[in-house]
């Protein structure tokens, strides 16, 4: 019978774990609520950043909070780039989908071309750093990730909810139609939107760097557990997105404390074909 | 008529010495430059994919002994030319491309793959087609059923028996021995292969088993198995991980402010692992390490030096040879031992060649006449200190004054 330290103590990794999957999840779940586009290219554009960090971090000594001044922004205009593409072409949900999987994969050989298949572990004097608290110990790293991601995640809700823009991005995402003849230029909010969640992408990369290990194919670890949170999560809804993370990332560690480490995959799909069968009215 | 009679022989001795010095000191394709159409040998390596970190390895070895062999006299004399194809990591890929190198390509022999899987699969291949196949790479011997593959590698038949008790050897030498386990492994079918050796071999030898856990592989977040092996709390940590796995396990130790009595890994990435200060005392296995006694062996300096001017030219973060690079050294080595021995580019008369005779490797003396086609297991104990791994055990292959470190 595992003890409660070690139940407590899984608790807080899992919950931390979770935070990456919420962030991570932002992005996604924005572009598929709001925009109607399932972007799978923030998986890439996410390790594109963590590489970048990586870089910038192991040959000019650069501190990832600075390379994450450089890094997201480039991540927001990528985003807008992309809408521009999505909007031209007239791309519609599942066509956005292929798509922006086609554009992983590119991204993907890119990466290889340049840093290679082989694993890069960002190194850094406060990667092990933790506060102990009673008997338990909270990784520093992991949970300033958690408190990002949720002041992004709460800045995003209020943004949607009470401001102007969000309100319109919203009412564009119900009806496009109807917002438009209320006067909401939903192009240019969705502009707007493509860059922000892509920015987020660019934010989990930094983190990533940090925390993970670095191969181009680990863009592809994520997905099924982050598709996951999305849905769970519901589309659109930020805050959504974070609780759902850390819930799949308790879930999975727990799993692993008192079951075997094997079984922690089969939770977070386990956890979405439960609430998919129970359909919730919130879902 | 004594004078020209005695400066006559004295000119063909001049003529002869510097006729020696020019073959000796000039470079080796002025030797034996071999010639006509080349023996063409096919192979795929994961150029691709999740192995790719690995098999970037092996490719850079194949080409300095594909090069090496050419300064020499290739195969019977033809140049030989290596017709190397991606496998994306994927076993069904690699079966079919082992497939066209046979049967489109038309190739004269075939060199195996990096991994189990895809290794499994090219044999298969290999078997139906009647053709020899040389790995160093498939750590579960007794899945190697054809009797014309051979292993490049000295795992021996059995390694799920030896490995692990060349590692408990090594444990029971410490002045305190441990008395409890942890055995963590990847669910990578060779590292979970050996796990389970492990954890039988550790309790014949009355070494606990107080915890036994597999994880998937990939698996991203090392947190709640940490804070297991850190309430376990045993004597020795054997990990079966891959890549990385090592340092991130040994990282999230830390942040519990753990740390192993003795560790050992199973497949780490070697610079990194040696790299961290959480790798300091951390123990694998290897064959061979560039360092002395393995250095003095034939060919070994050379290749070494080739090998990391090649790697560091790739932007391969850990560019010393190791086993890994080794074993693609050693498999060309067979095959080239095979052909000319066998005097013939036929499979049959090359495996026939083989079984009968050793081969002279960057391992040693290889045999291939026991189970599996396997020879004796070779494994040995390296640990990292000083951020360098060092051969510790057995102890007549560690260099003068580098003594196995326990806790």
């Amino acid at each position: 019978m595992p003890s409660a330290t070690l139940l407590g103590q899984a608790l807080i990794s899992g919950v931390l774990a979770g935070g990456m999957y919420g962030l991570l999840a932002l992005g996604l779940s924005l572009s598929w609520g709001l925009l109607r586009l399932v972007n799978l290219s923030y998986f890439a554009l996410a390790f594109l950043a963590a590489y970048l960090t990586y870089e910038l971090g192991t040959t000019y000594h650069v501190e990832p909070w600075w390379s994450a001044v450089l890094i997201v922004p480039s991540m927001v205009a990528i985003g807008v780039v992309q809408y521009w593409v999505f909007d031209k072409f007239k791309v519609n949900e599942l066509a956005s989908l292929l798509i922006t999987f086609s554009f992983a994969v590119i991204l993907e050989v890119v990466i290889q071309l340049y840093w290679t298949a082989d694993y890069r572990r960002f190194e850094t004097h406060y990667s092990t750093l933790s506060i102990k608290a009673g008997p338990f110990y909270i990784p520093v790293l992991e949970l300033v990730l958690c408190l990002v991601a949720g002041a992004l995640a709460w800045g995003t809700w209020l943004w949607l909810r009470k401001t102007y823009v969000g309100k319109a991005l919203r009412a564009s995402a119900e009806d496009a139609d109807i917002a438009a003849a209320y006067g909401v230029d939903h192009k240019k909010l969705a502009y707007l939107l493509s860059g922000i969640s892509a920015g987020y992408a660019g934010v989990a990369g930094t983190f990533i760097a940090l925390i993970a290990t670095l191969a181009p194919a680990q863009i592809w670890a994520w997905l099924g557990v982050v598709f996951a949170v999305v849905i769970i999560g519901r589309l659109g809804n930020p805050l959504g997105a974070l609780f759902a993370g850390m819930a799949i990332g308790a879930s999975e560690s727990l799993a692993m404390a008192v079951m075997s480490p094997a079984w922690a995959p089969v939770v977070s799909f386990s956890v979405l074909i439960v609430i998919l069968l129970w359909d919730p009215d919130w879902l | 008529m004594i004078d020209r009679m005695s400066a006559w022989p004295r000119r063909r001795v001049l003529a002869g010495m510097v006729g020696a010095t020019a073959a000796l000191g000039a470079p080796a394709i002025l030797r034996a430059a071999p010639s006509g159409k080349p023996v063409r040998v096919g192979g795929t390596l994961s150029l691709t994919g999740f192995l790719a970190q690995t098999a970037v390895i092996h490719k850079i070895a194949a080409e300095i002994m594909v090069e090496e062999i050419n300064g020499r006299n290739g195969f019977l004399g033809r140049p030989v030319e290596y017709v190397l194809l991606d496998d994306q990591s994927k076993p069904e890929v690699a079966r079919s491309l082992y497939e066209k190198l046979i049967t489109v390509d038309k190739v004269d022999l075939i060199q195996g793959p990096y991994a189990t899987a895809p290794i499994l699969a090219a044999m298969g291949v290999a078997q139906r087609y009647g053709k020899v196949i040389i790995q160093s790479s498939m750590g579960i011997p007794k899945m190697q059923t054809y009797d014309m593959a051979f292993p490049a590698t000295p795992f021996g038949p059995e390694p799920q028996k030896t490995y692990p008790n060349v590692i408990l050897d090594a444990m029971a030498s410490l002045p305190t021995p441990p008395k409890t386990i942890v055995i963590l492994t990847s669910k990578f079918p060779s590292a979970q292969f050996m796990a389970q050796g492990m954890r039988e071999e550790s309790g014949k030898r009355g070494v606990n088993v107080v915890l036994y856990l597999e994880y998937e592989s990939g698996n991203r977040d090392f947190g709640a198995i940490a804070a297991r092996v850190k309430e376990a709390n045993a004597d020795f940590l054997w990990v079966g991980s891959l890549g990385l796995e090592s340092n991130q396990l040994l990282e999230a130790l830390r942040k519990l402010d753990y740390t192993p009595k003795n560790s050992f890994h199973l497949y780490p990435a070697p610079g990194p692992l040696a790299l961290s200060p959480d790798g300091k005392n951390a123990l694998c296995s290897t064959f061979l390490e560039p360092a002395e006694p393995f250095m003095s062996r034939p060919g070994v300096a050379r290749q070494a030096a080739a090998y990391k001017e090649r790697a560091t030219k790739a932007n391969l973060p850990y560019a010393i040879i190791d086993a890994q690079a080794a074993g693609m050294i050693s498999e060309w080595q067979i095959l080239e031992a095979g052909v000319n021995g066998a005097k013939s580019l036929e499979d049959k008369a090359i495996a026939a060649f083989l079984k009968k005779n050793t081969v002279d490797t960057i391992y040693g003396t290889l045999r291939f006449d026991g189970l599996y086609n396997h020879g004796n297991a070779e494994q040995l104990i390296k640990q990292v200190q000083g951020g360098e791994w060092k051969v510790v055990w057995p102890t007549k292959y560690a260099a003068p004054g580098v003594k196995l470190i326990g806790s």
